[in-house]
C-alpha cells in the first residue's frame, strides 16, 4: 500500500512528504518506542499517539519510512526537521489509534508479525 | 580498508538529542556500503544503549571501531552502575521514571534488545563507578 493511499484512507494531513509513492508492507501501532525497537522487523508504517523527537529517531533506526500520528496531535518543529533529514514521511489524523488500525487492516495492510 | 575509529560524547539530561550519535553512525555505515541488516542491527543496539546513557548514567562516551568484518562499539559511562545485571537482562524489568515512560521508553527492553541485536555483548559494571558495555556486530554472519 502506498503512503499516499494510507494518507487518503485515514484522512491524514501530511506535514513532511518524503515519498508518497513509497510502498508500505505492514503496520505497527504503539506508543512505547522501546517496544517499536524490540518488535518491528519489517519496514512498517508506525501508528502512534506519542509526540516527541524520539518517535522520529526510533523510526530512523528501524528504517520506518512513514509515521502516522493519531488523535489529532501535532508534530513538533524538531520532529519535522529530523524527519526531513532522515527522509521519513510524517502525517497526522484526527482518528484514534484503533480506528486507524481498523481501516488500514480492513484495506489489506497486515500487521508486522516480527518475522 | 583500515579500521575506522569514531568517538562521541553523549550529553546528559538532553532527551531531545538522545539518538544523535546512533543516527550519525548509522549514516556512516550506510555510506560505507554495509548490508542493510548489519546497519540496522548496529543502529538498534546503539540507540538503546545511548538512550540508557541519557536516562540512567548522565551521558558518557561512545567509541566505534569499524572494520570490514566486525563493528565494535564501546559505551562507557560513570553513572551509578547496575545493581543486579540478571534482573536488568530480564525483558520488562525497568527502573526508569514515570517521566521517561511518558517519553515512550522504560519498557524494560533495553539490555535484552542490545543483546538480541548484536553478536556479542559484554557488560562490566560497578556500583558508584560506572558501566562499560562492549558490543560486536559481525558483518558476514
Amino acid at each position: 500500500m502506498k503512503v499516499s493511499e494510507i494518507a487518503r484512507l485515514v484522512d491524514a494531513k501530511v506535514f513532511c512528504d518524503c515519498g508518497e509513492d513509497t510502498e508500505i508492507r505492514c503496520a505497527f501501532a504503539c506508543d512505547m518506542m522501546s517496544d517499536v525497537l524490540a518488535f518491528v522487523k519489517n519496514q512498517a508504517v508506525l501508528i502512534t499517539g506519542l509526540v516527541n523527537p524520539q518517535v522520529i529517531r526510533t523510526a530512523e533506526m528501524m528504517d520506518i519510512p512513514c509515521v502516522i500520528i493519531v488523535r489529532g496531535k501535532e508534530p513538533t518543529p524538531l520532529m519535522l526537521e529530523l524527519a526531513e533529514d532522515s527522509g521519513i514521511t510524517v502525517m497526522n489524523t484526527k482518528l484514534r489509534m484503533f480506528a486507524v488500525c481498523g481501516i488500514l487492516y480492513n484495506q489489506g495492510l497486515p500487521a508486522d508479525t516480527g518475522e | 580498508m583500515e579500521d575506522l575509529h569514531l568517538e562521541f560524547t553523549v550529553v546528559p539530561d538532553d532527551f531531545t538529542r538522545a539518538g544523535e550519535v546512533s543516527g550519525k553512525v548509522k549514516k556512516t555505515l550506510k555510506d560505507l556500503g554495509f548490508p542493510p541488516l548489519v546497519v540496522r542491527r548496529t543502529a538498534i543496539a546503539m540507540y538503546e544503549a545511548e538512550i540508557n546513557m541519557v536516562i540512567h548514567a548522565n551521558g558518557g562516551k561512545i567509541t566505534v571501531t569499524i572494520n570490514p568484518d566486525v563493528i565494535t562499539v564501546v559505551f562507557a559511562d560513570s553513572g551509578p552502575g547496575i545493581p543486579d545485571i540478571g534482573l536488568a537482562m530480564q525483558e520488562g524489568w525497568s527502573t526508569a521514571s514515570e517521566e521517561i515512560r511518558d517519553m515512550g521508553f522504560g519498557a524494560g527492553m533495553g539490555l535484552p534488545n542490545i543483546k538480541k541485536s548484536s553478536d556479542y555483548m559484554d557488560v562490566q559494571t560497578e556500583l558508584g563507578v560506572g558501566t562499560t558495555i562492549t558490543i560486536k556486530i559481525f558483518t558476514n554472519p
